[in-house]
């Protein structure tokens, strides 16, 4: 059942790009355990703001683990120590009276932080204009049941699909390595037969997008897939990198 | 800034307006619509020919509009930038089919990145009359369904082309790689959803708004990488740049917007602006909508001298979980998917609802003939699956009765035990897994072992800019799409509707209407934003800035929006009267003084500053809130989401006034300080019949 706590909050600040950044310790009082993690930080912005002070940055938009928006590192797990969520979906009720929460932004070479927990995660959106599409343009595409695809195979590019690019995956990763994001891009689209053409081109591209933005290599230690919030599996790296040796060889 | 359009709404086309419809329509009608006018001195009205609808005979009319129009040659398609704001549906769809045609496109996001926005987290589905299913589905029948969800309060012609339209989206999708769900076959799947009898909706798990918009914005992203779209993300429009043409007509030349991350003021040209900002449900701040949805775009379009057309209708939607806490930030909404298979229930006896309350018993422990399903009761035609507006006022209804199910009172319940006896749990589970897990994280309950909690809440608005059959504003050059504007839904939107919308606008529509518009302009050079009017729309929004900064008074942005939020759901929610109405506007006025007396921002306006953009968007929430009430008001009649309490029948169905408020109520921007104008657009129903909407029987 869930009840009110008093918590203390260790969160990271950091006024811009370049400065250097501390953690500092906020006292919460009578939190409810129904709020969720991103209320209580709400809670905490007003209280900060009734003492004229600055308030915590942070990314947030949806609310409803869909958006991807949301990106804090909370007990050293990328959004918190429940499973299969967003830091938006995260509730007080894991948490217990007296603890001491400890809040930090990604921490990956890819994504710099702008300010205190707010992180530039623009370095997916490039990876994605290397090649996550299929070249198609608008108007005339064959009739949608011109192609059957076997549900099998179509579920499994919805769950590749399922990616939200929060970057908890680079986030998690000791390499910080995206390659379950880029995975799942690839997977999802060479799945299918509309985006089977340009597969082995795609994964080149994306692949040598990650490489030049900064992420590092993937050395298969599996923690991005453990801390996904939308559970995408680690299989889409495998397909990956087929694809990836297929096109190295076609070279 | 105040314009001073010369609009062409004329008071000397009314005569025009009105003889023409008296040769249109029945004589008698157009006699009591002219002395209503005549009661009213000076209304102005919008005729079919200002609303640039086409002729012909429904069906044919956007074949005839596209076999007609001008376009623009790819030569000059290059010479020509287009701002499209917003990266929804709407807006990646139009800028990614903008920038394949040619056009050079600037596109605008307040998020971090274009696949934020918020159709992200539509869930259920997307329409299309494809008729897969064998079930007797057609153009016709969407578009008769749509028009009727809306109570007849939408334009025909764009309803009409919106279904016709609907059936290119999904081949548009699919082939994008879009993962809709598929049966053993390996053809596309269908469900129901409410206020209609087909199975028309597309889906792809409880996801469907996310995969759309990740097709849109791929097809986007590879514009982006082509270089024929310049994408600013973490920017936020706070003007609209008018410059006059040498006619001394204005036209929408640019915008004027806000970096997020450093605070800095920029300016941006464009040949055309395109608006996809989405709704305002946010007036309310409890909403389904995301924290940073907001009704600032259309604000400043408005003042530009853009109508605001049917402010009022906002729909409430009814399965939302329901409020818990002061601290909520935002209600999170259960897909109308789940009302397939799930059934929506409260106590028989008010006992047992007394119990419920007090949680003493839990749903379960209800035996099933103590249980009221008033849906499938009430509406034994179309049960659970009936529209909206209809399913929330009912449990409303219910809840105002004493019949609610959880502390508050204010919920019912949404069962899926008879679901789970016919399908089995794996067979629900598949379906509707993530949907119950989304509930479970939130409310700490097994809605496989309990029935789910529900309630309604502000979800969409069906409101919004008015706009002609091209998408165009009542402003030259200024275009508005998707939810942002009031176009296809009339007074309630039916759902796995909006997708399917701002797909249609962003994919199908506007490309071709806006060429109609950049035909003229292939002459005009791109222009400086050096220019004075540039300067001054920008040193307009810098005097708003530092207005705001200097307050410094003693309450949170946020404590005023809650505090708006709460004149708006208890005074413009879901049962409106006159007298509600009336007191929500001196509220309302109340709150703007305090507002713009009492609130603190901390920090800097050239920073990152959240608490600035929360107050400027809230600034601009306050006048909607008041332009709803007033529309509110305004429309004496029952219709769609817009319920007034003096207008209902015995049942307590909503009770419309066709002979009075068949009309758009566009409102007209005439000052800070003064009411604004009303000006109708008259809805003449020429191939529809309007009836009573019953999904009884």
């Amino acid at each position: 059942m869930d009840s009110y706590i008093n918590i203390k909050v260790r969160v990271w600040r950091q006024a811009g790009p370049k400065a250097q950044g501390h953690f500092e310790t906020y006292e919460l009082k009578h939190i409810f355990q129904g709020a969720s993690f991103l209320e209580m930080i709400d809670i905490l912005n007003e209280q900060l703001i009734a003492e004229k002070k600055d308030p915590i940055a942070f990314d947030h938009d949806c609310r409803e683990g869909i958006c991807g928006m949301c990106s804090m590192y909370v007990n050293g797990h990328p959004h918190g120590p429940d499973s299969a969520i967003t830091t938006c979906q995260l509730h007080m009720r894991h948490f217990h009276d007296g603890e001491t929460i400890t809040v930090e932004p990604w921490r990956s070479r890819a994504f710099p932080v702008i300010k205190d927990l707010m992180v530039d995660r623009q370095a997916y959106d490039k990876i994605m204009q290397a090649g996550g599409f299929v070249s198609v343009n608008t108007g005339g595409v064959p009739d949608a049941n011109a192609i059957a695809i076997p549900k099998p195979v179509a579920d499994e590019a919805m769950d590749a699909a399922s990616c939200i690019g929060c970057g908890a995956c680079a986030a998690a990763c000791k390499n910080g390595s995206a390659m379950l994001f880029v995975s799942a891009k690839v997977s999802q689209l060479a799945l299918l037969p509309q985006g089977k053409i340009e597969a082995a081109k795609r994964a080149k591209a994306m692949v040598a997008k990650m490489d030049e933005l900064g992420f590092g290599n993937c050395t298969n230690t599996g923690a991005c897939a453990a801390e996904c919030p939308k559970s995408v599996s680690l299989a889409n790296i495998a397909r990956l990198n087929r694809e990836f040796l297929c096109a190295k060889f076609q070279d | 800034m105040a314009t001073k359009k010369d609009t062409k709404v004329a008071t000397t086309t009314k005569k025009v307006a009105a003889a023409k419809k008296a040769t249109t329509t029945k004589k008698a009608t157009a006699t009591k619509k002219v002395a209503a006018t005549k009661k009213v001195a000076d209304v102005k009205v919008i005729t079919p020919e200002m609303a640039k609808i086409p002729a012909g005979p429904l069906a044919e009319k956007w074949t005839n509009y596209k076999d007609h129009q001008k376009l623009v040659n790819p030569a000059n398609k290059r010479r020509l930038d287009v701002i499209v704001v917003g990266t929804g549906l709407a807006g990646a769809s139009a800028a990614a089919t903008l920038a394949e045609l040619g056009f050079n496109v600037l596109n605008f996001c307040i998020q971090d990145s274009p696949r934020r926005a918020h159709s992200i987290a539509a869930q259920g589905g997307i329409n299309a009359a494809k008729n897969y299913q064998n079930d007797g589905d057609s153009v016709y029948r969407l578009y008769y369904d749509t028009i009727k969800g809306g109570d007849y309060r939408a334009r025909e012609a764009n309803v009409y082309r919106l279904a016709e339209v609907s059936n290119n989206i999904i081949d548009q999708c699919v082939a994008q790689g879009v993962p809709f769900a598929r049966e053993y076959g390996g053809l596309l799947d269908n469900r129901s959803f409410g206020g209609a009898q087909v199975s028309r909706t597309f889906y792809a798990k409880g996801q469907t708004g996310q995969q759309l918009l990740l097709g849109a914005y791929s097809a986007l992203s590879r514009q982006i990488g082509k270089g024929k779209v310049k994408m600013y993300t973490r920017y936020e429009m706070l003007d609209i740049v008018m410059i006059k043409d040498e006619n001394g007509e204005e036209r929408a030349r640019g915008i004027i917007a806000r970096n997020l991350v450093t605070g800095r003021i920029e300016r941006f040209f464009g040949h055309a602006v395109v608006i996809a900002s989405g709704g305002y449900g946010n007036t309310f701040f409890l909403s389904t909508n995301a924290m940073a949805s907001n009704g600032s775009a259309a604000m400043q379009m408005y003042r530009h001298g853009a109508y605001f057309a049917n402010p009022c209708y906002a729909q409430i939607h009814p399965t939302c979980i329901p409020k818990h806490g002061d601290f909520q930030s935002k209600l999170t909404l259960m897909s109308e998917s789940l009302r397939n298979d799930g059934r929506i229930w409260v106590p028989k006896k008010l006992e047992d609802a007394k119990k419920l309350q007090a949680g003493e018993i839990k749903g379960r422990d209800i035996p099933e003939e103590d249980r009221d399903y008033y849906l499938e009761r009430r509406y034994p035609a179309f049960g659970n699956l009936v529209p909206r507006d209809v399913a929330s006022r009912a449990a409303k209804e219910r809840c105002d009765k004493g019949y609610g199910v959880n502390n508050t009172g204010l919920a019912v319940f949404l069962d899926f035990s008879e679901a789970i006896q016919r399908l089995g749990k794996d067979v629900v589970a598949q379906k509707y897994g993530n949907l119950f897990q989304m509930y479970e994280k939130i409310v700490d309950e097994n809605p496989y072992e309990n029935p789910m909690m529900i309630f309604p809440a502000i979800h969409y608005t069906m409101g919004g800019i008015w706009v002609d059959y091209e998408l165009q504003t009542s402003v030259k050059g200024l275009f508005c799409i998707g939810e942002a504007n009031f176009s296809d839904h009339g007074a309630n939107r039916l759902g796995a509707s909006a997708l399917m919308q701002g797909l249609a606008d962003g994919y199908f529509v506007l490309p071709y209407t806006i060429q109609n518009y950049l035909s003229d302009q292939i002459g005009v050079p791109r222009m400086s934003t050096d220019l004075p009017e540039f300067a001054e729309a920008e040193k307009n929004v810098n005097d708003k800035i530092a207005r705001l900064m200097a307050i410094q008074g003693q309450r949170s942005v946020d404590s005023i929006h809650k505090e708006l939020g709460l004149i708006m759901w208890d005074f413009v929610g879901m049962g409106r009267t006159a007298e509600s109405l009336k007191t929500a506007i001196k509220k309302i006025d109340a709150l703007k003084k305090e507002f713009w007396s009492n609130v603190y921002i901390p920090g800097e306006a050239n920073s990152l500053n959240n608490e600035l953009e929360k107050a400027l968007r809230l600034s601009d929430f306050i006048e909607i809130g008041r332009l709803m009430a007033i529309d509110a008001l305004n429309r004496e009649e029952s219709c769609g989401g817009h319920f007034r309490e003096e207008y209902q029948t015995e049942e307590g169905e909503a009770l419309r006034q066709d002979d009075k408020f068949s009309y758009v109520a566009c409102w007209k921007y005439t000052g800070e300080d003064s009411e604004p104008e009303l000006i109708k657009e008259p809805l003449d129903y020429e191939f529809t019949e309007r009836k009573t909407r019953n999904y009884k029987a």
